[in-house]
């Protein structure tokens, strides 16, 4: 389906298609001087690599939409090279490489329910929950007494990945983590 | 800002203008939104309306323009206006396809001598300094090192290169406005009037609008000016053209430009035409929006922040 879209449908979040490649409107901005012809620029960042580009349009010009897909779906295992995720009700099972998944794999215990872009049928890019809750499985003992939250340590989680705790953060002890930063933000309980 | 304050603003701007206007002796006038041919701009979109009895046409008016000179044709003297005025397609931070415009005329005035006066509006709503003035052509020479009158269209091509800009799809190649369109818009506007207010005017001939044109040597100049302040522009206005023929004309280009653009083409304002024979007298008049003036006196970023209901709201 070559849909297109026109100038006065851009906007912030639209996915189109340059050069081949799927890319998200990052920001959308209408110039025109007084008595002058109107411009829209579009700051585009690429869907797969991450590359953005900068991109001017006149009225009349067109831009591709991209065959893209929203689906929520569950994370179920790895085998270290690559991701598996099945979608819920149908349930399809899709992989995914190391790779494309950038730090995402960091906040991926079995069940969560993640974001995939689907491009032509493909997953590109997968989004965690912006809170995931994680369990501490390996750091130094906690100090006791020492309450400040700004002294941090880091300890591995049952994802493995590496996170930042306050210092006084135990083994077995449930953290929040926001995973647009990658920073701890809570703990949610003790072990 | 809650909404009450920002509400309250806008109120006390619009009441001190209107005290700024009272005082000089200008005449606070109204003139229809509705009209049944227009002022033709090559790149300014009327919106269309119907009658939904005798299915006839009209057009929102995009600026009062034509009503208002037309009372200074019936000998109104010095007037003003401000009023909600429409065009379509444009949405943007400083921009809504229904906005407040305010516009006024000057019988006897010269564009310089409006230019004072605008910058003293601007001293009296935003607390600036007075405005700092530069020509068109002055501006592109010490900011960019070219004659935007003379250079080839090469040259200009290589500048916005050189300053990445990036091309639309359908540049249109030839065309010499477009290559300096995108040079204010992307290079020089960003920091036209960081400190006070900056206007530009003599604008080449072919991007004078209904602005007269003046003949110095081989170049010729659109007597028309801007103002900006930190980045945004704030206001248009013109040594006023009188002949109605040479007002046809005009009409005739745009709508040439825009019909070679595919937009589509549209009505003459007759009716003006015809009521100009009797000659406009010696004038200049302004247009200003009014939303963005709000907007810098507030130090906000958008419109949305400064209107408590948009296009999106409707």
């Amino acid at each position: 389906m070559a849909n297109e879209y026109s100038t006065s449908d851009f906007r912030k979040g639209l996915r189109v298609l340059i050069d081949g490649e799927p890319y998200l409107v990052t920001e959308s901005t209408f110039m025109k001087p007084g008595k002058g012809s109107a411009v829209y620029r579009l700051k585009l960042k690429n869907l797969v690599s991450g590359n953005v580009l900068d991109r001017t349009y006149r009225s009349g010009d067109k831009v591709e939409a991209a065959d893209v897909e929203d689906q929520s779906v569950q994370y179920l295992y790895n085998d270290t090279a690559e991701w598996h995720f099945m979608h819920p009700e149908s349930f399809e099972q899709y992989a995914i490489s190391k790779d494309n998944l950038g730090d995402t794999w960091k906040y991926l215990k079995e069940e969560t329910r993640v974001d995939v872009v689907f491009w032509n049928g493909q997953p590109i890019t997968v989004s965690p929950p912006n809170h995931v809750e994680l369990e501490i499985t390996y750091c130094e003992p906690g100090a006791k007494g020492n309450t400040a939250t700004n002294v941090k340590k880091p300890a591995t989680v049952e994802t493995n990945a590496e996170v930042m705790v306050p210092i006084f953060m135990n083994v077995g002890d449930v953290i929040k983590i926001d995973t647009r930063t990658g920073d701890y933000v809570e703990r949610v309980s003790r072990a | 800002m809650n909404l009450r304050s920002i509400l309250e603003e806008r109120a006390r701007i619009l009441k001190r203008t209107r005290a700024f206007f009272d005082q000089r002796d200008y005449l606070e006038v109204e003139t229809p939104s509705l009209c049944r041919g227009v002022l033709v701009e090559h790149t300014i979109d009327p919106y269309k309306l119907q009658d939904l009895n005798n299915g006839e046409n009209f057009y929102l008016h995009t600026s009062p323009e034509a009503g208002m000179k037309r009372l200074l044709v019936r000998g109104s003297g010095p007037i003003y206006q401000i009023s909600r005025v429409f065009r379509q397609g444009e949405v943007g931070e400083v921009h809504q396809p229904e906005f407040t415009l305010l516009e006024w005329y000057r019988p006897g005035w010269g564009p310089q001598e409006l230019m004072k006066e605008v910058s003293e509006l601007l001293e009296d709503i935003l607390g600036v300094q007075p405005a700092d003035k530069i020509s068109y052509r002055d501006l592109f020479k010490n900011q960019l090192e070219i004659d935007p009158f003379t250079a080839s269209i090469d040259n200009l091509e290589a500048l916005v290169k050189k300053h990445s800009v990036p091309l639309p799809p359908s540049m249109p190649t030839e065309n010499r406005d477009a290559w300096l369109e995108l040079l204010i818009s992307f290079v020089l506007q960003p920091d036209l009037g960081n400190d006070r207010p900056l206007f530009l005017f003599d604008y080449p001939a072919s991007q004078a609008a209904f602005a007269q044109i003046r003949c110095e040597g081989e170049l010729d100049f659109g007597e028309r000016f801007e103002v900006y302040f930190q980045g945004i522009e704030l206001c248009n206005g013109y040594h006023e053209l009188l002949d109605p023929n040479e007002y046809r004309l005009r009409f005739e280009q745009a709508n040439e430009l825009r019909l070679k653009e595919g937009r589509e083409e549209l009505k003459l304002d007759e009716q003006f035409l015809e009521e100009m024979e009797a000659r406009l007298p010696a004038c200049s008049g302004v247009a200003l929006g009014l939303d963005r003036l709000i907007l810098l006196a507030l130090k906000k970023q958008s419109l949305k922040e400064v209107l408590p209901l948009t296009i999106d709201d409707v």
